[in-house]
């Protein structure tokens, strides 16, 4: 042994504390009553606010398509950070570390940057391109966030960013596909991580 | 007094049965196939690696059923994280006393 060995041991401990504590972190609960709470979300707005775009120049209700998608971002957020808080207590570590922060810097840009594009969109009437962009950031934050969590959140930003350019394709349907996206996906994919790294 | 070179443990000669102590001294307890997962081994790997840390003392091993399925968590002993931490700092000072070493070369 010489100090590139030392020094090799030093950083696969390192590597692989974090990676055991990440694992420990996210609860699949949270990505099922996201689902839950989107769905909801969009039956509200489909119903209440009748927003169903069609095309691409559209105006929206813009106080109360911000109000319900922020009440709907909140809820999400909020639940999430709960419930991973709970699950890394029982595993006696912390959600705040390392991982988590360069997590959160990791989703923060493309979403900080989508955000913005839809409050241009919106300002522009033209609502019709609200929900694909919602769809194409939220897919890329999930990408960068599977680096430092399961694995199983790539594929699921991959097929929200695949739902987002195939409802610019076919803009009608696109209220549909973000249910899809944002409700079914989610609740498809918490489930799955819940049965598979929570029992 | 002792040289560092001493007090590296021989238990964790191997990257595998260090990787599994560094793994179990970040969580209170992890499973076979999360241990299995995290350091992408056999099945057949990990038992041969997790058996010399259980007759060290270094690990614990409970064994249950959840939903009729048999599950076995493993925890670190306080000897066990005893001897990672004498082990990282045994590291340590041979990567300091190398770097002595090759400033006065």
């Amino acid at each position: 042994m010489n100090e590139q060995d030392y020094r090799a041991d030093l950083a696969a401990i390192r590597s692989i504390m974090e990676r055991s504590v990440k694992f420990a972190s996210l609860s699949g609960w949270s990505g099922v009553l996201a689902g839950l709470y989107a769905s909801v979300g969009a039956w509200y707005a489909y119903t209440q606010l009748n927003y169903n775009p069609q095309k691409i120049h559209e105006t929206v209700p813009v106080a109360e398509l911000l109000g319900l998608g922020a009440a709907v971002l909140v809820i999400s957020l909020g639940t999430a950070v709960m419930l991973s808080m709970k699950k890394a207590a029982k595993n006696n570590s912390s959600i705040w570390n390392a991982t988590s922060q360069r997590l959160l810097a990791d989703m923060g840009v493309p979403l900080v940057v989508s955000g913005l594009l839809l409050l241009f969109f919106i300002k522009n009437a033209l609502g019709g391109l609200v929900l694909p962009v919602s769809l194409l950031g939220y897919g890329l934050a999930l990408y960068n966030a599977g680096a430092y969590t399961f694995r199983e959140i790539r594929v699921l930003g991959i097929l929200q960013i695949l739902l987002g350019l195939l409802s610019l394709l076919v803009l009608p349907w696109s209220l549909g596909l973000w249910v899809l996206g944002f409700g079914g996906l989610h609740i498809v994919f918490g489930l799955y991580l819940h049965l598979r790294y929570e029992r | 007094m002792n040289h560092p070179l001493h007090r590296l443990n021989k238990a964790f000669d191997s990257r595998i049965r260090l990787g599994l102590v560094a793994a179990l001294a970040a969580r209170s307890a992890m499973d076979f196939k999360e241990l299995k997962d995290l350091l992408q081994l056999t099945d057949g790997n990990l038992a041969s690696h997790l058996k010399p840390l259980e007759k060290e003392g270094f690990i614990e091993v409970e064994k249950s059923f959840i939903d009729r399925k048999p599950n076995t968590r493993y925890r670190l002993t306080a000897a066990g994280r005893a001897a990672l931490q004498e082990h990282i700092a045994a590291l340590e000072q041979l990567i300091a006393l190398q770097k002595d070493l090759n400033a006065k070369g």
